[in-house]
C-alpha cells in the first residue's frame, strides 16, 4: 500500500535529521560527502548505533536458553525487535515475522520449502523482467530441479509491467507469483494490492520483495494481503546481516523448515526430531540478536520521523531531482513509469556508467553504476549498465544539485 | 579535476574517441573473449599470429572509457611483437596498474602504455584497464572460452 502525502509535514526537518547521522558529516575527496547510493545501502543513525552499543553492552546473551538475567533480557529484547517489525508492516501476528540474514535469504527460504513442496513438472513460476537477480537465481534454481519453469511479465519501456500480460501468463500451472515492490533500477512502483487480487482469484499466492519499498512507503501486509513479503534491514536505515520474511500463518505452517539445528526444534532423538513452533521453526541457530535490536531501533527512528512525511519528502527530492537531471545535455533518465520513488537512474551520450561514477565520486558524489545485479534488466533496456543517484531521506535538493554541477564536469571531461 | 586528469590523460581519452583497430580481422587464427561481469563490459580480441608473431590486431565490444583506450593502445602496441613479447608485456602492465612495480624502473617496455599508471589510484578501475591484457594473454595461451576478470 503506497501511502503518499502531498507535502513534507510539518515538522520534517533535513538539516536535524542530517545530525542524527554520523557518517554524513565527512569529507571525501576533500568535499562534502553527498550520499546517493541509499538503494544499496542507507547510512545509520545515532539510534542505531547507539542500540547496538547498548545490547553488547548490557544484555549480550544467547536468547531462548538461559534462566539466567541476561539470557532474559536478550530474549526480550530480540522478541520486542519482533513486535516492532510486526507492527512496522501490519501483520496479524509475531508468528509470521522470521529474522533471516537479508531479504535474499528470506527468498531462498520460500524457495526451498514452500518451493520445493509445491512445485512439480510443468508447473509455472511468474516474476517480472525487472527483477534483481536475488527473486530470479532462487526461483530458477527451484525450477530447474522440480522440472518447472519461470513466466517473465515483460515491461514497456518507460519501465512499467504490462498487466494484460501478466494477466495472460497467469494459468492452470502457476503455482506462485513473486514480483518486486519497487525496482532498484527503474524506481516503479508495482501495482502489488492489484496484482496480488488478480492472482487470488485464480488461486495463486504471491512473495512481494519489498527490499526498496519497506524504507520508502507505507507497508501493510494486510491490506496488501500479500502471501510472503521479503525486505532487509540495512536498507531501511539497520545494520547488515539481519532481514525480515513475513508470510501468513496458514502457509508458513505447511512448510518444512529451511534448515536444520538449535531453536528451531521442540524436541530431538536420534530417531525423530519434532520441530518447534512458528517463527522459530524457521531460524535455526543463534539468530542475529544485535542486528534485529538494531533493526527495531531503525523502525521505531524512521517511525517516530513518520513514513508519510518521509515519502513526501523523497517524492519532492525526485521531482526535483527529474527536473534537474533531464536539464543535462545528452542524459537520459531510464524509468519513467507513472508510479515511481527514489531511484534516478541514467546513461549519457558517449560516456560509460563508470566513468561517471568515477567523476563524480571526485566531486564527493557517491552513486552506483554497473547493471545493479538485473543483468536480465539490463538486457531488455539493450544497455549494459546506468548510473544511479537513489535517496533517502537524509538527502536534500542542494546534494541533487551537487549531482548535477558533478556531471556538467562530466560532460567537459568525456565532449 | 587536477586529479582526474591523472587517471583520464589526454590519450587515453583520445583513444576512448577514436578507437584505433576497432574492427574484427576476417579469417584472425587467434581469438578470445572477455569479460567483466562486475560491470558487463565485453571485449572481443583478434589476433593473426604468423611464425610466433602477431602480425594484426584488432578488438571488438562495449565498455567504459579506461577499457576501449586500453584495448585500442595495447593492440597497437602487440603489433610485430612475439608471443612470448607479448606474455612478457602482459605481466609489466599487471604490475603498473596493480601497484606492484614502478614502471619507471623499466620505461622502455611498456612505452606510451606507461599513461596507465595512474589507474593504480583506483582500484575499482584497474579491471577496467586489465580487462583487454587479460583477454591477450587467453588468445595468446589459445585457451577457447570467455576469460573473466573474476577469475585471477
Amino acid at each position: 500500500m503506497t501511502s503518499i502525502a502531498a507535502r513534507p509535514q510539518v515538522g520534517f526537518n533535513v538539516r536535524r535529521i542530517r545530525e542524527d547521522f554520523p557518517i554524513l558529516r565527512q569529507t571525501v575527496h576533500g568535499k562534502p560527502l553527498v550520499y546517493l547510493d541509499n538503494a544499496a545501502t542507507t547510512q545509520k543513525p545515532r539510534a542505531v548505533l547507539d542500540a547496538l552499543m547498548a545490547y553488547y553492552s548490557e544484555d549480550n546473551a544467547n536468547v531462548h536458553r538461559g534462566v539466567h538475567l541476561l539470557s532474559e533480557r536478550a530474549t526480550q529484547a530480540f522478541e520486542d525487535a519482533r513486535a516492532t517489525v510486526r507492527r512496522f508492516i501490519n501483520a496479524a501476528s509475531t508468528r509470521e515475522i522470521v529474522f533471516t540474514r537479508n531479504a535474499t535469504e528470506a527468498v531462498n527460504l520460500v524457495a526451498q520449502t514452500f518451493g520445493r513442496t509445491r512445485l512439480g513438472p510443468g508447473d509455472e513460476v511468474v516474476i517480472s523482467a525487472m527483477e534483481h537477480h536475488s527473486n530470479i537465481v532462487p526461483w530458477q534454481m527451484v525450477c530447474e530441479e522440480k522440472g518447472a519453469s519461470l513466466r517473465v511479465i515483460p515491461i514497456t519501456d518507460e519501465g512499467a509491467l504490462h498487466l494484460e500480460e501478466y494477466e495472460r501468463l497467469l494459468g492452470s500451472h502457476t503455482r506462485l507469483v513473486s514480483i518486486v515492490h519497487l525496482s532498484n533500477v527503474l524506481g516503479t512502483i508495482n501495482p502489488v494490492q492489484q496484482m496480488i487480487a488478480t492472482a487470488h482469484r485464480r488461486g495463486v499466492p504471491v512473495l512481494v520483495d519489498g527490499s526498496q519499498a519497506a524504507q520508502h512507503m507505507t507497508v501493510d501486509v494486510q491490506a496488501l494481503d500479500a502471501d510472503f513479503y521479503v525486505f532487509t534491514g540495512h536498507k531501511l536505515y539497520g545494520p547488515t546481516g539481519i532481514g525480515v520474511l513475513y508470510g501468513k500463518e496458514r502457509l508458513l505452517e505447511e512448510m518444512p523448515p529451511y534448515q536444520g539445528g538449535g531453536d528451531m526444534i521442540k524436541s530431538v532423538t536420534f530417531e525423530k526430531t519434532t520441530y518447534n513452533a512458528l517463527p522459530y521453526k524457521f531460524e535455526a541457530g543463534t539468530p542475529n540478536i544485535a542486528g534485529a535490536v538494531g533493526l527495531a531501533a531503525a523502525v521505531d527512528y524512521v517511525t517516530a520521523i513518520g513514513m508519510d512525511s518521509v515519502t513526501a519528502h523523497e517524492r519532492e527530492l525526485l521531482a526535483h531531482g527529474t527536473a534537474a537531471l533531464s536539464g543535462v545535455p545528452g542524459l537520459t533518465l531510464i524509468g519513467t513509469a507513472p508510479e515511481k520513488a527514489s531511484v534516478l537512474s541514467f546513461v549519457m551520450d558517449g560516456v560509460h556508467p563508470h566513468d561517471i561514477g568515477t567523476v563524480v565520486d571526485q566531486e564527493g558524489v557517491a552513486i552506483r553504476t554497473g547493471h545493479h545485479c538485473a543483468q536480465p534488466l539490463m538486457h531488455r533496456l539493450g544497455i549494459p549498465a546506468t548510473a544511479r543517484a537513489s535517496l533517502a531521506l537524509y538527502n536534500t535538493r542542494e546534494e541533487i544539485d551537487a549531482l548535477v554541477a558533478a556531471l556538467h564536469k562530466v560532460r567537459q571531461l568525456f565532449t | 579535476m587536477s586529479d582526474l586528469r591523472e587517471l583520464y590523460q589526454e590519450v587515453i581519452l583520445d583513444h576512448n574517441r577514436r578507437p584505433r583497430n576497432f574492427r574484427a580481422i576476417e579469417g584472425a587464427n587467434r581469438h578470445a573473449e572477455g569479460y567483466n561481469p562486475l560491470c558487463g563490459d565485453r571485449l572481443s580480441l583478434y589476433l593473426q599470429v604468423e611464425d610466433g608473431v602477431i602480425k594484426d590486431a584488432s578488438f571488438q565490444g562495449a565498455g567504459c572509457a579506461i577499457s576501449k583506450a586500453s584495448a585500442s593502445m595495447m593492440t597497437d602496441s602487440v603489433k610485430g611483437k612475439t608471443l612470448s613479447e607479448a606474455r612478457d608485456m602482459f605481466e609489466q602492465f599487471h604490475q603498473m596498474v596493480t601497484g606492484n612495480a614502478d614502471p619507471l624502473a623499466h620505461p622502455e617496455r611498456l612505452g606510451k602504455l606507461a599513461v596507465f599508471e595512474g589507474v593504480r589510484n583506483y582500484p575499482a578501475r584497474v579491471k577496467c584497464a586489465s580487462l583487454a591484457w587479460h583477454t591477450l594473454r587467453s588468445a595468446v595461451d589459445v585457451k577457447d572460452e570467455v576469460v573473466s576478470t573474476e577469475t585471477e
